[in-house]
């Protein structure tokens, strides 16, 4: 692979949906963290090859909200801005797209990174509503409406979720939290794991902000009420595993073990990272700090999609020659707790790495140490579009912090994918 | 002067329509000379004698419609007969223009403005060109004089009595959609189809706008009566009659005239002979001579700022930033931490929202105004503007880190009020880049800014800070780095006598008065509050020489009340006015001794340089102090007195 360096990289904080659209569109999103980041470029906007922005649910007023955030970043009329979807994955599928285009040579300095504003997903009319509506419409005459009226029924106005639509599976019609209960089942997974790992994850955001770790990344926001935005705002002090297990099952009701406390939080986000490549870093004396080694996709059943990072990451290991502790820091996105158990279960399983992987016998353990060791989307949030971006920016940060030279971003996808993404830190 | 015939370009197309294009070859923007304007009706007179289907009127320039009457022309006149002379030229063309037999209409983009828009009302129909650039209005009363070519007359016609005095007598300009809403223009359209709407009006040549039922009341005697008092009562709140004599005069030609300057007999009031009879038309013409002159200033031939960076995030720096951020500069705001920035978010995007409006350039603008922790919007910037608390170490460690970061080109800029460029200077390896910019609080409000040229100080630099200036839609004053510079230096010692009044036992509120009655547009007291007495303190301290500071001044600041922004100082502050009670009746001598040592500084100031010439020091002092306008600034007010003394 041709290399394709990581000059820099920035985000917004992450801000938790609190069940009413929130204080930023997307495109405010992505147009806050990335102008800032084009700040720091010795660049102008204006000489990006392109600007490419992973989204799973654009506003219906900004579509191609790659191609948004580029004009409104002052990238100029010239530079063409597109916009990628891979759901859970689409902020690592916007790096995926503009390696290919650095490798056949199309593009050598690109701007790619991952948005959504969940809480903005808007309540959509029922099909019963949308009918009734066009029939309303449709009627010429008093006695036409008339008999309409009669017809209208109060359940017409009750509204679809969009985001509940958006994080089903439309083929296996499940849940996404209820692929998560079918990992758990699987791999035997109990509850109270689930929680220690949510709880971990809180801890971890907790005591990184409060060491300046994310102050790197992320770029404060302002609204225009005078507030400010400097932090993530989901992760909860009193997220502790007695906490946790007071909350009822969310997807499987009742008997089920996910929670609102062990899945990622729905929230609002942008990240982006500058992407060069040698002749671009020649050109604009650029100085990278890190390279983007692997990518890989796959796919499994729909129904256990949290596996996907196993199955993304291992043909990668497998490429290089790398064993699991070969890597110095891992990055798993945190859907859920189960299924981030579920994943490091599958791989220390023998049965499951010969059957299923191909492998001679188990892959190992990560240790705990270098897996998302300053939290993940449980505590700081899961913007689908941003996350991807996110976690390959962050292995890089935590690299750095480290000294360690390997980091693997990987990430389940709903609908049955995986991908990931292996970084080497430049010197 | 030789009429120049190509002023007036006259086509016809195959639909039977007359297309007249107004371009003078002469001037950057259209304005309405007696050349011009006899041009005008010669081509009326030309279209008479094969009379078109319709009649189009529109702009050859680029940047607007008409601008107005000639006023170099209408300042140069000083004889009532030639000021009558001039009314009645235009009045006629215009009544010709809406007398004439085919339907016209006048198809305006960009500005169009006093005898401009007079000549859109006379047309039959109008049709405004849906862009920011186009404003409508009459500016006169600013001038100290009245809409004389059917202005009057025919705009209440159109949009009632209400709005149309609204126009009348504040001068202020409105946008297109707000003129469709009005009545003002029959179509708002996109310039892409402003060709074709100005035809099909033509074309379809519909009955001309009536005013409906209520407005319609507004025109009959009773209601002219009715809506002039009322207005009356407003405008006397603002402007004194003895001051400002042209909005009492639009309302008398309004009630009483229909609007023809030309019928109130000599003696009235509203008679033109009247309105030249006092000072104050042609001060004010002098005024908007002086703003013309300023404007010049940022004219230079220097490469374009876009790119601005302001260190400094407190009220000054803040909404410096955010201005250039309205006006379309890219902007970064640095200050030492994300906390510190936020209450400048907060006031831009008040900002933004009061003028623009739409929100699709409200967004555009928050977009281009960048917060900036780290400095990185330094190495980017073609401006660099230091705007942090007044301290000499803290500046120059500001300058030395951002020689290092900024541009090779990048002009370096403070907005110091007190410090000596030199002393800042002397920390950058190359001093000559350094200027002052020096703006005035409130920012969005204040048009005057100084560009202090130190020492050392590159000719190149300042021009290219003029001209950013300029850029902004805000008056550049050049002056010499000195103590106070020009505006605070001539305010200081009015607003330190005016504080020893108070000393002395006067009320505040009877001080404040005096300097209102003499044409100011608030008191000394209150604008003292208002800048902050801490600030007052210090500048006062810096400029006098031997003289002791106030002692209310003193006192207060060592109370801690330091006027609006504490909420106290001399007066109680609630929701942002003083709360004043009853003020005495001045002394005969009051307003003299408040407005001789601001006079007497003025000439100082003019006698050291810090200025180019005595006009300049007049401009500063009307648009930096607000001094009485009509009055003419200080030199020239106390010429005058002299002269009246003799």
């Amino acid at each position: 692979m041709k290399p394709v360096y990581i000059i820099d990289g920035a985000r917004t904080p992450f801000l938790k949906s609190r069940n009413r659209p929130g204080p930023f569109a997307a495109s405010d999103l992505a147009t806050e963290a990335g102008r800032a980041l084009l700040l720091r470029m010795p660049f102008a906007p204006t000489d990006l090859d392109e600007v490419i922005l992973g989204c799973a649910a654009p506003a219906v007023d900004e579509v191609n909200i790659g191609r948004v955030a580029a004009l409104r970043m002052g990238c100029g009329l010239r530079v063409p801005g597109w916009t990628v979807m891979r759901n859970c994955a689409s902020g690592m599928q916007s790096i995926d797209s503009a390696i290919d285009a650095m490798a056949i040579g199309r593009s050598s300095l690109v701007l790619a990174g991952g948005v959504d504003a969940l809480s903005r997903v808007p309540l959509l009319f029922s099909d019963a509503m949308v009918g009734w509506l066009s029939a309303w419409y449709a009627a010429k005459t008093f006695g036409a409406r008339a008999a309409l009226v009669t017809r209208f029924r109060p359940h017409f106005l009750a509204p679809v979720l969009g985001i509940m639509k958006g994080l089903t599976d439309p083929v296996v019609g499940l849940l996404m939290g209820q692929t998560a209960e079918n990992l758990a089942w699987r791999f035997d997974i109990s509850r109270e794991a689930m929680d220690a790992y949510s709880a971990r994850s809180h801890a971890h955001v907790l005591s990184a902000q409060r060491e300046g770790r994310f102050a790197r990344e992320i770029v404060p926001l302002y609204d225009g009420s005078g507030h400010l935005y400097a932090a993530d705002d989901g992760v909860r002090e009193d997220s502790t595993p007695q906490n946790l297990a007071k909350l009822k099952p969310f997807f499987d009701r009742k008997y089920g073990n996910i929670t609102a406390g062990n899945s990622s939080q729905i929230t609002d986000g942008g990240a982006w990272v500058v992407l060069a490549t040698d002749e671009a870093v020649a050109r604009h004396g650029l100085t990278p700090r890190g390279r983007i080694v692997d990518c890989q996709w796959a796919a499994l059943d729909p129904a256990e999609m949290g596996l996907g990072p196993v199955y993304a990451a291992t043909p990668i290991l497998k490429r290089h020659g790398l064993g699991i502790t070969d890597i110095d820091a891992w990055e798993i996105n945190e859907a859920f707790a189960a299924q981030v158990l579920a994943c490091l279960a599958a791989w220390k399983s023998e049965a499951f790495c010969r059957d299923e992987l191909g492998l001679p016998g188990a892959l190992g353990e990560i240790p705990d140490d270098r897996l998302n060791v300053d939290g993940g989307a449980i505590a700081i949030g899961h913007p689908v579009g941003a996350s991807g971006t996110r976690i390959v920016l962050h292995v890089l940060n935590v690299l750095e912090r480290t000294g360690g030279r390997r980091g693997l971003a990987a990430i389940c996808i709903g609908g049955g994918q995986g991908g990931a993404m292996l970084v080497e830190r430049v010197d | 002067m030789t009429v120049d015939r190509s002023s007036w370009a006259l086509s016809r197309d195959g639909d039977g329509l007359a297309w007249l294009t107004f371009d003078r070859p002469d001037a950057a923007a259209n304005t309405l000379s007696a050349a011009t304007v006899d041009e005008f009706v010669a081509m009326l007179d030309l279209l008479e004698r094969d009379a078109p289907r319709g009649l189009v009127i529109r702009s050859g320039k680029s940047n607007g419609f008409i601008a107005g009457a000639d006023v170099g022309e209408f300042g140069a006149i000083h004889d009532a007969a030639a000021a009558r002379a001039l009314v009645e030229r235009g009045w006629r063309a215009f009544e010709r223009l809406a007398g004439v037999r085919y339907p016209a209409v006048a198809l305006v983009r960009g500005f169009c403005l006093g005898g401009g828009l007079e000549l859109a009302l006379a047309c039959r129909y109008r049709v405004v060109v849906d862009e920011p650039a186009t404003r409508l209005g009459l500016p006169e009363v600013m001038l100290g004089i009245v809409p004389g070519w059917g202005g009057i007359k025919r705009l209440p016609a159109l949009v009632g009595a209400p709005a149309a005095l609204d126009l009348l007598l504040t001068g202020r300009t409105i946008d297109a959609r707000r003129a469709r809403k009005l009545g003002l223009a029959d179509e708002c359209v996109p310039p892409r189809i402003m060709a074709n709407t100005a035809r099909g009006v033509l074309l379809a040549a519909s009955a001309p706008r009536r005013l409906g039922f209520p407005l319609s009341l507004t025109l009959t005697t009773p209601g002219r009566r009715f809506v002039a008092d009322r207005a009356a009562k407003a405008v006397e709140k603002r402007a004194s009659r003895a001051h400002y004599p042209a909005p009492y005069a639009i309302l008398e030609l309004f009630r009483r005239y229909d609007g023809n300057a030309l019928a109130p007999p000599v003696g009235n009031p509203a008679a033109i002979d009247a309105l030249l009879a006092t000072p104050t038309a042609r001060n004010l013409i002098r005024v908007f001579g002086l703003q013309e002159r300023l404007k010049s200033f940022g004219k230079a031939d220097a490469a374009a700022v876009t790119r601005v960076h302001v260190i400094g995030a407190g009220a000054m720096g803040g909404d410096i930033a955010a201005w250039c951020a309205l006006r379309g500069m890219t902007v970064t705001l640095q200050d030492q931490d994300a906390v510190r920035l936020t209450p400048a978010f907060a006031r831009a995007a008040t900002l933004f929202k009061s003028r623009l409006r739409d929100n699709r350039r409200i967004r555009d603008a928050s977009d281009r105004l960048i917060p900036d922790v780290a400095g990185d919007g330094i190495a980017h910037a073609d401006l660099v503007i230091e705007a942090i608390f007044e301290n000499v170490d803290a500046k120059r460690a500001v300058f030395a880190e951002v020689e290092k970061r900024a541009r090779a080109d990048a002009v370096l800029a403070t907005n110091t009020s007190s410090i000596p460029l030199e002393d800042i200077a002397s920390v950058l390896a190359a001093p000559q880049r350094l200027v002052g910019v020096h703006f005035f609080n409130p920012v969005a409000r204040m048009m005057l800014v100084e560009i202090v040229a130190g020492r050392e100080s590159d000719p190149a630099a300042l021009a290219r800070a003029a001209g950013f200036v300029r850029a902004i839609d805000r008056l550049p004053l050049p002056v010499k780095s000195a103590p106070g510079f020009l505006v605070n230096r001539v305010l200081a010692p009015y607003l330190m006598t005016a504080m020893r009044c108070v000393d002395e036992g006067i009320a505040a509120e009877t001080v404040d008065r005096a300097a209102v009655a003499f044409g100011m547009p608030v008191g000394p007291i209150e604008l003292a509050d208002a800048v902050g007495l801490d600030i007052c303190l210090a500048v006062g301290r810096m400029l006098a020489k031997d003289a002791a500071v106030p002692r209310t001044l003193a006192e207060r600041v060592d109370a801690g009340r330091l006027g609006k922004k504490s909420g106290q100082g001399y007066y109680l502050w609630k929701d942002g006015k003083a709360q004043k009670g009853v003020a005495g009746v001045p002394d005969a001598g009051l307003t003299s001794r408040l407005i001789d040592p601001m006079v007497a500084e003025a000439r100082a100031a003019l006698a050291e340089g810090i200025v180019a010439d005595a006009d300049l020091v007049d401009a500063g002092a009307i648009f930096g102090t607000g001094f009485a306008p009509f009055r003419g600034g200080p030199l020239h007010y106390a010429a005058n007195e002299d002269e009246r003394a003799d």
